[in-house]
């Protein structure tokens, strides 16, 4: 007995993932009247104060400023809301990390699955942005967008991993990832094009996994070829991330009961 | 219920403790502020390694064998729910080695993965396959499971409108549905209705007659002296006692007497 219900079949794992994203995308919308337009309204909101303070005021030298936040700000929000509501992923849960023996870690698949979806769900309004400024997509995106969604998808998860992980040793993490991925947005070209940063410091680029991701997202959105040389970076530092997110997971995952 | 000395049986047991010791770090996690955290990274990983331990089992050995109903006994802080999260394989011995062989269905906290936005029916299926099941397998007896818990009214109204006794029956019922191989019950029956409390009575049987191994914590001793071939009687970590339940009730009762 209990043949076909063994656990840890790949069928079986895929099901778990599939029922709690169900279950994050149900209570995300069950109560709310406006739903996706939340989730849509938030980065686009960012989007227009940044075009208030860099374009309005400081005159930022860019055509179609609005654009080109959103085409680099979208998908940063998926990267900043994984890794920043990382912190929660296993104490949210902590019933199940507590009462019931699954691989914790398709929480935090999950959990990133969830701010992809929303990130796909936002990008028929970069879309209508293109539109309505005379640029349209290209059939280069068919294969772009999968690559370079897979691409971040291994930095997110990596991070999201370590975070979710240290969070249940040193709560103070919260705040300090918060803080950090603030930073982050700063120093990665999602505001400013990567040719603007100085030439002296443009190297600091190369050991930023995201500012790598965000340049080649804006170059699939704007119509550009992809720099071969930035893509294979992005790729190296996320198959990296998602070793180390892994390897730090594994170590300490046997006393996630405890720590919850 | 056998002693690891006496003569081992042919059948692998359905769980062995050898020499388990289990440890807790006292106060899990430190917060020692963000200024402290970046300033003295290395003094902080320090003192998260220096914390006071607390020992919740002391070099625990014992066999279960498969079909077997055990009842863990003894008094509060005794080590019993150490010893279930030990074999629900949800915490690791700090010492020793637990194996447990065949699918274990835990109910050690009846209804611990549902959600309360959810309905009734979509937290069967979160319940579900988070215990070990396929989407389709849930699908498939998802009447039973509804049909046992009675609460076919409710089913499609969000758990957080749920009684805490209906939570525990809809708990019950799905994992009662999950084809355990071992099955550990910590205390669970103390709730819900005198009804349910027999269903669940008459469930357990159902499972010991079908050769499920059982392990049950309870400080309902006459429930456990009915039900269980075997008992274990912990006391601060360590096991006193171990035999055939009535032996090891009265040698509780003794020890709790004096």
């Amino acid at each position: 007995m209990g043949a076909r219900a063994v656990a840890g079949s790949f069928q079986q794992r895929l099901d778990v993932v599939l029922v709690l994203l169900g279950k994050e995308l149900k209570v995300r919308y069950k109560n709310t009247v406006l739903g996706y337009a939340w989730s849509i309204a938030y980065p686009l909101v960012f989007a227009l104060v940044f075009y208030f303070a860099f374009k309005v005021v400081a005159r930022i030298q860019i055509e179609n400023y609005a654009l080109f936040v959103v085409m680099g700000l979208f998908p940063w929000q998926w990267f900043q809301n994984s890794v920043t509501s990382a912190n929660g992923f296993f104490l949210a849960n902590a019933p199940l990390v507590k009462k019931v023996s699954f691989p914790r870690s398709l929480l935090v698949l999950t959990g990133v699955l969830n701010d992809l979806v929303h990130f796909l769900a936002s990008l028929p309004v970069i879309v209508a942005l293109m539109l309505w400024a005379g640029e349209r997509p290209t059939p280069g995106w068919i294969w772009k967008v999968p690559l370079l969604v897979a691409i971040q998808f291994g930095v997110t998860y990596g991070l999201s991993l370590v975070v979710a992980t240290a969070n249940l040793f040193l709560r103070d993490l919260e705040r300090l990832v918060g803080l950090g991925t603030l930073l982050w947005l700063y120093v990665t070209p999602v505001l400013f094009p990567w040719d603007m940063v100085p030439e002296s410091i443009r190297w600091t680029l190369w050991i930023n996994p995201m500012a790598l991701v965000i340049s080649s997202w804006r170059q699939t959105f704007a119509a550009g070829p992809l720099a071969p040389g930035v893509v294979a970076a992005a790729a190296a530092w996320s198959l990296g991330l998602s070793l180390l997110g892994q390897a730090v997971y594994r170590r300490f995952e046997g006393r996630f009961a405890e720590l919850v | 219920m056998s002693e690891p000395e006496a003569q081992r049986p042919a059948a692998e047991p359905a769980v062995r403790f050898r020499g388990v010791t289990k440890e807790y770090r006292v106060g899990g996690t430190v917060a020692v502020g963000l200024k402290n955290l970046l300033l003295r990274l290395p003094e902080v990983a320090k003192d998260l390694r220096r914390r006071p331990r607390f020992e919740a089992l002391h070099d625990v050995s014992f066999e279960i064998d498969p079909g077997e109903c055990i009842g863990l006994i003894g008094p509060n802080g005794s080590g019993k729910s150490t010893a279930l999260g030990l074999m629900a394989g949800v915490l690791r011995p700090t010492v020793g080695s637990v194996e447990t062989h065949g699918h274990i269905s835990p109910l050690l906290e009846l209804g611990a993965g549902f959600h309360p936005e959810l309905t009734g029916a979509e937290n069967i299926l979160l319940n579900g396959v988070l215990l070990g099941l396929t989407r389709r397998t849930v699908r498939e007896r998802f009447d039973e499971i509804v049909e046992f818990s009675g609460l076919r009214d409710f089913i499609h109204r969000p758990v957080r409108n749920y009684s805490s006794g209906m939570v525990a029956r809809l708990g019950f019922s799905v994992a009662a549905h999950v084809d355990p191989d071992i099955l550990l019950v910590d205390e669970v029956l103390a709730v819900g209705d005198e009804a349910f409390q027999r269903r669940c009575l008459e469930k357990l049987e159902q499972f010991h007659e079908a050769g499920v191994t059982i392990v049950l914590v309870s400080h309902a001793l006459a429930f456990v002296e009915a039900l269980c071939d075997g008992a274990i009687l912990l006391e601060r970590g360590e096991v006193v006692a171990a035999g055939r339940p009535d032996e090891v009730i009265s040698i509780y009762r003794a020890r709790v007497e004096t």
